[in-house]
């Protein structure tokens, strides 16, 4: 039998009772949040229980919502079963002075460089990774590029004497 | 030079092993990637890999784009099979507007996918076989490529960097001459997929340079996050295509294949035999094409007119078509707000978009998952212990694309 979204967050409330939140159903795909000290212990769980075994990493990459004080920056996590076929999705909230989330390289080894390429991209600093540095880009970088802090260029500005770009 | 560059340790002189800098740019590494490996001989001890040199920030450009100009971001992924990338994203983008599409979309689309998947596997697989010294047999299928090529031509105007299709559909009918050269190439091919194999696949040479090289097992690969053939060669039959059919997938009857040692010569057995599948997927979506009849056989797109870019004649001579044309440019379509998760199984793997809308004209944040980039990690692992020209045919077998590793 295929597990359900309804039997997963019942599981997920009687272990972790009020850490883990917000649950809903985008597009059929379960989510939730939970806090940032619980997110390897919730890996762990839904790892090992074997009524739940989400044991497939498939994505995880960060977020910046530069509006929300004090959870500026998520991390999001995609877990499959691969058994019975089911995706689940959850994110983990933390402030953008102070970003730091427990590593889970150590559970999954495929989160080595995609928590690279979230510190690369937004800073969140992973607890326990053995070798947290920049992996697409350059190492002088001294800022975050994928917060939305950083503008993008302004398409129609014209100070730019650039003529091997087609401008100017 | 800070902490972060690769520093020769003390005493790097005196030390029995050899540092070799593999790349980045280098004629056996068929793409843009650098390995620091330490040999002992011609043995790999370890080996540190660098990537990024392509990157170019499409996940950061696209926050900037509206839907249709984030197609041509995704040609530039895994630029050996353009169209599936194309089509997830298009897939993802009706996932988020919950446009529903015609079956005969469906199957035009499954053909253009499965045409790519086999010009991706069909490259991949007569690299492994130029590196393990035979050349002959890349240059004779390029040929068959190019077939592939021309289909994709006739439906979209270009070969290589597709842009195909639309939100809902395609931009035109498939026209006869597209049908003809699909004929042309479902006859032709197999007899030279038949030969590449016959060339390779019981050739000594080649099975002694590739049984039990690079292999791993179905435990560390799933942990490795790997997807697609490099994962069922290791004896896992996890196929997006069967699991979340996507697509009308779920119409056609066609195997998995799956190895057991997830070694190289277990890689290019699995790659040879999907290509034959995705023939045989391809000749059961031309003949379900071929039973629709009277107007349903004219069907090329959904009726979506908020998304589905207009005919240019169209634009030209109808007031409706000129609004939505402007609109749809100009990004004045606001998508719903929501996050959907969608992949497709794409040449290399699980090929996965994750879209965050909050109802604008272009993502809030749109991020790839790009299988290249996560299975790399699992190459030191791979290669280690093995001879350098074992480590480099194993390069070639795990079908590693910069620009879909880098994005």
């Amino acid at each position: 039998m295929a597990i359900t979204n309804e039997y997963i967050q019942q599981k997920l409330t009687e272990k972790f009772g009020d850490a883990v939140y917000n649950f809903e159903e985008n597009y059929g795909m379960l989510s939730f949040e939970t806090f940032r000290e619980n997110n390897l212990k919730l890996m762990q769980y839904l790892h090992d229980e074997p009524s739940l075994g989400f044991g497939f990493l498939t994505d995880l990459c960060g977020v910046n919502y530069p509006d929300n004080k004090g959870r500026e920056l998520a991390v999001v996590y995609h877990l499959h079963n691969l058994q019975e076929n089911v995706r689940i999705r959850f994110k983990v909230f933390t402030s953008i002075e102070d970003p730091d989330v427990f590593t889970a390289s150590r559970l999954y080894a495929a989160a080595d460089w995609m928590e690279r390429e979230t510190y690369d991209f937004y800073g969140v600093n992973f607890i326990g990774h053995h070798n947290l540095k920049r992996i697409l880009n350059v190492d002088e970088m001294d800022y975050f590029p994928l917060r939305k802090e950083y503008p993008l260029e302004d398409q129609t500005r014209i100070d730019k004497d650039d003529e091997m770009f087609g401008r100017g | 030079m800070n902490e972060h560059h690769i520093i020769l340790p003390e005493g790097s002189i005196e030390k029995q092993t050899t540092t070799l800098n593999l790349g980045p740019t280098h004629p056996a590494t068929h793409g843009v990637f650098q390995n620091i490996m330490e040999l002992d001989g011609e043995r790999v001890v370890s080996s540190e890999q660098t990537v990024g040199y392509i990157h170019r920030a499409f996940e950061k450009i696209a926050e900037r784009r509206p839907l249709y100009q984030i197609t041509p971001l995704t040609d530039r992924l895994n630029y050996c099979s353009s169209p599936i990338n194309n089509m997830g994203w298009h897939l993802t983008c009706e996932k988020l507007l919950g446009v529903k599409t015609p079956k005969r979309v469906d199957y035009l689309r499954v053909i253009i996918m499965e045409l790519s998947r086999i010009a991706d596997h069909l490259i991949c697989n007569s690299i492994v076989g130029v590196d393990a010294g035979a050349f002959t047999g890349f240059l004779y299928v390029m040929q068959y490529r190019e077939l592939i090529y021309e289909i994709f031509e006739e439906v979209c105007g270009s070969r290589l960097t597709t842009n195909i299709g639309r939100i809902g559909g395609f931009e035109r009918n498939f026209s006869n001459t597209a049908f003809t050269k699909l004929e042309k190439f479902l006859k032709e091919y197999p007899v030279a997929l038949g030969e590449l194999e016959s060339l390779l696949k019981r050739n000594r040479i080649f099975m002694d340079r590739t049984i039990g090289g690079g292999p791993i097992s179905a435990e560390r690969a799933l942990n490795y996050g790997f997807t697609g053939p490099n994962l069922r060669a290791a004896g896992v039959d996890y196929d997006v295509r069967v699991h979340s059919p996507y697509s009308s997938y779920e119409d056609f009857e066609f195997t998995v294949p799956v190895g057991k040692t997830g070694d190289n010569y277990d890689r290019f057995l699995v790659r040879s035999e999907e290509m034959w599948q995705s023939m045989h997927i391809i000749k059961q979506a031309y003949q379900k094409i071929q039973a629709f009849k009277g107007e349903e056989a004219e069907v090329y797109h959904a009726n979506v007119p908020e998304y589905y870019l207009p005919k240019k004649e169209d634009v030209y001579t109808k007031m409706e078509a000129l609004i939505w044309h402007f609109k749809i440019i100009m990004g004045e379509v606001d998508m719903p707000k929501g996050e959907v998760y969608h992949s497709v199984e794409g040449g290399n793997g699980e090929l996965g978009f994750y879209l965050i809308s909050d109802g604008g004209r272009t993502p809030f944040r749109l991020h790839f998952r790009r299988p290249c980039f996560i299975y790399y990690q699992a190459y030191p692992e791979m290669v280690k212990g093995s001879m350098l020209s074992d480590a480099i045919l194993t390069m070639s077998s795990l079908n590693l694309i910069a620009g879909e590793m880098d994005a």
